[in-house]
């Protein structure tokens, strides 16, 4: 019989770093499969060797100190890196059965299947409608009114609706930091992604925008599946279910997020978590 | 006790600098300025009673001694402009959107754009001689094609590196994050790059506009001149900086008296096309 966490009764799993794939329990598909993963940014060696699986329906939290590999793990999941050309991934990142990594085309498809919201607010020079409108565009031809309808259920989702609904038709810069990052969540969702990639989308803001934001991912994970890097390791807790240590481009250690914290395996982790270095 | 009081040795060394460098500033500033005012107090001197009358718009250029104004220089500029404008900027805007977004700093890119440096600073007799031997000479005819050509080679290298430079401060993130969503590249130059750089870019249009307003070198070599109204861009064509050039040359006063209200009229037309375009500009924002 499987362990389960006293406190919430969730299935426990542990990661032996290095060797075999951290795997999700049995009773929770993986979403997103990542085997043998390394990752070159020109000659440096950002990711070695990095094999997990991200639970489907759950918020997975990537946690560790800075320049450890969390966001560049996060940029090979949806190719972002494939931008820059002095920048390679080499292994396996699966979606559906099909490993990304080795895609050479229809990069766009993968892109609006995966969606990502980065740390700093990035509104489109564009009204708050558009904002939401440019990327459901992309993929589908909607009436004025259904854009309308995507529009509101996106805005109402983000926790945004109330608070734009008199001025779609304002610029996005016109909105605060936390409003800002709201307003790029709901934009993500709007093209209605499976898989939600979210690189410290707290990190530029104040408490209060933080806390609807950690609400929202906390509902979001009914519907999608959630990944999200953070410094914050009070926020890992918080919202995760399953959170990884990572440390200078390994993988340390990977579980669920309540015995992680509460129980590290590894010294490594527990130094971090405690405080005592990072 | 703290070493930060009013009478710390480094405190006040810094306190002398700042003094100085303050006023070393506003001495060069007070020298722009100075010259700056002198330049535009004696155009509108000269050039504002000419200015002021309802001639100088409607007749044309007169025979010395005779009465007249500078309506076909006024039209022959405004066709010649405009013409140059539509020709060289979509071309730089979409050279300049390579660079910044495609070429970035392959061989390509650096080569084109040192090529565009050297282009953007070549003296405009160099131009105006360029599209005299391989055009005008030729066909054996000035027209005002050859000036509109040789207008817009000026206006290129300058929307070149503008755009250049006004996309490359778009942060990549806003890229990002519209690649992020499955949008094509092509489609995130055009509904986001492009947007989020407009200022910029239609600054450097304006720049070029009023460059090539008041360029003489090469339309003496192209459009050249012409005493009577025409639009026909196959024929030399009358404009403002070869009238102003002919006529403050010559000894007649009236003709002097024309070529400072055509100055004046160039330098108020730029300033208002600049102010038209801050307004619209800010309204969009």
């Amino acid at each position: 019989m499987e362990a389960t966490s006293s406190t919430t009764g969730r299935p426990l799993i542990r990661t032996a770093a290095r060797g075999a794939p951290a795997r999700a329990p049995s009773e929770l598909p993986p979403k997103l499969k990542v085997r043998n993963l390394d990752f070159y940014y020109g000659h440096y060696h950002a990711l070695k060797n990095i094999s997990l699986d991200i639970p489907e329906n759950r918020v997975t939290a990537f946690i560790g100190p800075s320049g450890c590999g969390k966001s560049t793990l996060l940029r090979t999941f949806n190719r972002m890196y494939s931008l820059y050309p002095d920048q390679r991934a080499e292994g396996e990142v699966i979606l559906d059965d099909v490993n990304l990594l080795s895609m050479t085309k229809d990069l766009p498809l993968i892109r609006a299947k995966i969606g990502m919201v980065f740390q700093k607010p990035t509104p489109f020079p564009m009204s708050i409608y558009d904002n939401i409108a440019f990327g459901v565009r992309l993929f589908e031809r909607l009436t004025r009114r259904q854009m309308d309808e995507r529009v509101e259920w996106a805005l109402t989702r983000a926790a945004l609706w109330t608070e734009v609904k008199g001025k779609l038709d304002q610029s996005g810069n016109s909105l605060s930091g936390g409003q800002q990052q709201r307003l790029c969540i709901a934009r993500c969702i709007a093209i209605k992604p499976e898989l939600l990639l979210l690189d410290e989308p707290c990190s530029a803001l104040d408490p209060i925008s933080t806390t609807r934001i950690e609400e929202l991912i906390t509902e979001l994970k009914n519907d999608y599946t959630v990944v999200i890097v953070t410094h914050n390791m009070q926020q890992a807790a918080r919202v995760s279910d399953y959170t990884a240590y990572m440390y200078l481009g390994e993988l340390i250690e990977f579980g669920d997020t309540d015995s992680l914290f509460i129980k590290p395996q590894r010294k490594q982790t527990e130094d971090y978590i405690t405080g005592r270095f990072g | 006790m703290s070493a930060a009081t009013a009478a710390n040795p480094l405190y006040r060394a810094r306190k002398r600098q700042n003094a100085l460098l303050l006023f070393v500033s506003f001495v060069a500033l007070a020298f722009g300025l100075f010259w700056l005012v002198w330049i535009l107090g004696t155009l509108f001197y000269e050039g504002g009673a000419a200015l002021l009358r309802a001639t100088l718009y409607y007749q044309m250029t007169p025979p010395p001694g005779s009465d007249g104004g500078l309506a076909n220089a006024i039209a022959g500029s405004l066709v010649l402009v405009t013409t140059g404008t539509l020709l060289g900027t979509p071309v730089g805007i979409l050279a300049g959107t390579y660079l910044a977004e495609y070429g970035k700093s392959n061989w390509l890119a650096s080569a084109t754009r040192f090529l565009n440096d050297v282009l953007l600073s070549a003296p405009s007799i160099v131009i105006g001689l360029f599209v005299y031997s391989v055009y005008v000479a030729r066909v054996q005819h000035f027209s005002g094609w050859a000036g509109a050509f040789a207008l817009s080679l000026i206006v290129i290298p300058v929307v070149v590196r503008t755009t250049d430079d006004m996309l490359k401060l778009v942060p990549n993130s806003l890229r990002e994050a519209a690649i992020a969503l499955g949008a094509p590249m092509w489609k995130v130059i055009l509904m986001v790059t492009y947007r989020a750089a407009r200022a910029g870019i239609v600054t450097g249009i304006l720049l070029a506009i009023a460059r090539i307003s008041g360029e003489t070198a090469p339309l003496l070599f192209t459009a050249l001149n012409n005493q009577f109204w025409s639009l026909d861009m196959g024929k030399p064509m009358s404009n403002l900086p070869t009238v102003i050039f002919q006529f403050a040359m010559s000894p007649y006063a009236d003709w002097q008296r024309l070529a400072w209200g055509g100055a004046a009229l160039i330098t108020l037309a730029v300033l208002a096309l600049n102010i038209v375009a801050r307004l619209a500009l800010q309204r969009k924002e």
